[in-house]
């Protein structure tokens, strides 16, 4: 395990290294420079706001100086949002992001992985199939058609929820975006675990535990759910990443001030440092969890620390 | 399906040589299995529908996917004056312009899924046939590009090379490969110990002849799957990044593009949202559809 998780970190950290050079490089080599929208700028001036932004330098003192300064938390003034640090911006949408992606994955592993369970118990019956034809919905329809029609119905018809803003996370502004970022993992897991629900149903230990007369109840809930859900555990990386991406669009559609939004902006807006330093805080998170739900699956079940996958 | 499986006679080789028959390849049994499976044709038939629309729509319609009118702005549904999709802010017909969204959106898919592919296969094969050191190699290497989160990649490319379709196709085919690569070396691993290698190599043919005629076309079952399970997550990648606005650009349009439209005039103009989004979730449930088919039809004892 211990030789595991070592091979792991091996990954990890370089990857987050490649992220940050590949992302600095990629900015940097962007054709324009960001101030050449300004009209007529006197040339002193020009120097001094290149100088500002470290952009007189030469490119490999610029990259050491942002690796440095990131890695101290610091990724730069923003381009657009004048005023602002990207490191500011980032903490202004982080607990807007954090909250709603973490309500959202509770909310999908709890659905989901209930409804999974249901639809594995009463396998090719009607509630199986009214969940898996769910779960099939949840996946073709992606969210940003699920979140303007949520709006649309719940908000503008029924008026029974408002349709955007975040009113510093008020339950009832909470609702939609969080059903609507939810729902596609919801499909996922249900799928998930209606799988590890089956395949463990079938193994042989459990069939001795019902020839051994425990009952029904005892043997789904001590014998078959704990191996039941171990693949959920490997999921669970893969699927914050996926509410990271999806809280993208979701804060577009109902207008929350979060991470996902600024990053939308700055990517329109061509604020390299924003968007850069985004990406760098997400890809440290995805990773980290990424590990962690890998490391979590790899003590549950040894077959895959052992390579046999 | 029976619960005790079938017996050896109902097994179709051996029951086609019981019955005097030639025995069927594995493709055609597989074909045939697909073809019994309802959900999975009917798809095929829808699927075929919409791509035959969107190529003669376009071509046919009397309104262009630019005409714009003053006299017909935010039109409902009708079916006069051929405005059957009622028309959009610009009193654009959008009937024309879901079919001509639906050109771009299924190429997009296809084409960036053919990238995919390609890279996939090839870069799989090779790392499972040679094995050793190399593909422990490869494989880490495609092990570091997974865990990174890789959308958030093609926006930085869209943002700084600008929002060019073309580089939309590269940006999301050089990134779907990896799921593909990690298919095929585990199918090649497993195939690579097989009589049929061992003779090839003993004959002395080259790496290549081997990995062509042997190898790839026996792991090919699970790519298909993939692939028709590909396209449509390539077709919601390019419409998440249209939606955005960092896809498709104007005049140019997609599924992605007209929903994002329809969405801002939802409450004025719900048609513009309904039917590209209805177009997306049926072609998505199509593709969904064949995949599962074609993974019953490919390897009926997982059902």
């Amino acid at each position: 395990m211990l030789n595991y998780t070592l091979r792991r970190i091996a990954i990890a950290v370089p990857t987050l290294f490649i992220i940050a050079t590949a992302a600095f490089f990629l900015m940097r080599s962007a054709p324009g420079g960001p101030f050449d929208a300004e009209a007529d700028l006197e040339p002193e001036v020009l120097e001094n706001i290149r100088a500002a932004y470290d952009l007189d330098k030469p490119l490999p003192t610029q990259y050491a100086l942002y690796l440095q300064r990131a890695l101290g938390g610091d990724f730069g003034p923003s381009l657009v949002y004048k005023d602002f640090g990207v490191t500011e911006l980032i903490g202004i949408g982080l607990p807007v992001s954090a909250r709603l992606g973490l309500t959202a994955m509770a909310l999908a592993v709890l659905v989901g992985g209930l409804a999974g369970i249901v639809a594995a118990l009463r396998q090719n019956r009607f509630l199986d199939h009214a969940v898996m034809a769910l779960a099939m919905t949840g996946i073709a329809v992606p969210s940003f058609v699920i979140a303007p029609v949520l709006a649309l119905v719940f908000g503008l018809y029924l008026k029974l929820l408002p349709i955007a803003g975040w009113d510093d996370g008020a339950w009832r502004n909470m609702v939609l975006p969080v059903v609507a970022l939810a729902l596609p993992q919801v499909a996922i897991i249900a799928r998930l675990t209606r799988g590890g629900m089956l395949e463990v149903l079938r193994s042989n230990f459990v069939r001795t535990a019902r020839a051994r007369g425990i009952a029904e109840s005892r043997v789904v809930l001590r014998h078959v759910l704990p191996s039941a859900v171990i693949p959920l555990v490997g999921y669970l990386g893969p699927a914050i990443a996926g509410i990271m991406t999806g809280s993208l669009v979701i804060e577009l559609i109902f207008n929350l001030p979060g991470v996902g939004r600024y990053f939308v902006q700055g990517a329109l807006n061509r604020d390299y440092p924003l968007v850069m330093g985004i990406v760098i805080v997400y890809a440290t998170f995805i990773i980290t969890l990424n590990l962690l739900s890998d490391l979590a699956y790899a003590a549950l079940d040894p077959r895959i620390r052992k390579g046999y996958r | 399906m029976s619960a005790t499986g079938p017996g050896i006679a109902q097994s179709p080789v051996v029951g086609a040589a019981l019955r005097g028959e030639a025995p069927q390849s594995l493709w055609r049994q597989a074909a045939r299995r697909f073809r019994k499976n309802r959900a999975a044709m009917g798809s095929v038939v829808v699927l075929a529908v919409i791509a035959v629309t969107s190529v003669l729509v376009p071509l046919l319609w009397p309104h262009g996917i630019e005409d714009a009118s003053w006299e017909a702005i935010l039109v409902a549904p009708t079916l006069e004056n051929w405005h059957w999709f009622g028309t959009d802010a610009n009193g654009r017909d959008l009937f024309v312009r879901v079919f001509y969204g639906g050109r771009v959106s299924l190429t997009i898919g296809l084409l960036t899924t053919v990238v995919a592919l390609s890279i996939g296969v090839t870069y799989g094969a090779l790392a499972g046939f040679t094995g050793g050191r190399t593909d422990n190699f490869m494989m880490r290497f495609v092990d570091v590009l997974y865990s990174m989160p890789l959308l958030f990649f093609i926006i930085i490319l869209v943002t700084v090379f600008g929002r060019n379709i073309y580089l939309v196709f590269v940006a999301i085919g050089c990134i779907e490969w990896l799921t593909m690569s990690r298919i095929v070396r585990g199918q090649t691993l497993a195939v690579k110990t097989k009589e049929y290698v061992e003779s090839a190599v003993a004959i002395g043919l080259s790496r290549g002849e081997i990995l062509r005629r042997y190898i790839i076309p026996n792991v090919l079952g699970p790519v298909v799957v993939y692939v028709t399970l590909l396209i449509p997550t390539n077709i919601v990648v390019e419409s998440y990044l249209s939606f955005i606005g960092l896809g498709v650009q104007e005049p140019l349009t997609s599924w992605g593009l007209l929903i994002s439209q329809g969405a801002g005039q939802l409450d004025t103009a719900p048609w513009l949202i309904f039917f590209p989004a209805t177009f997306l979730a049926v072609t998505m449930f199509c593709f969904n559809f064949i995949g599962d088919g074609l993974r019953d039809a490919l390897d009926p004892s997982n059902r």
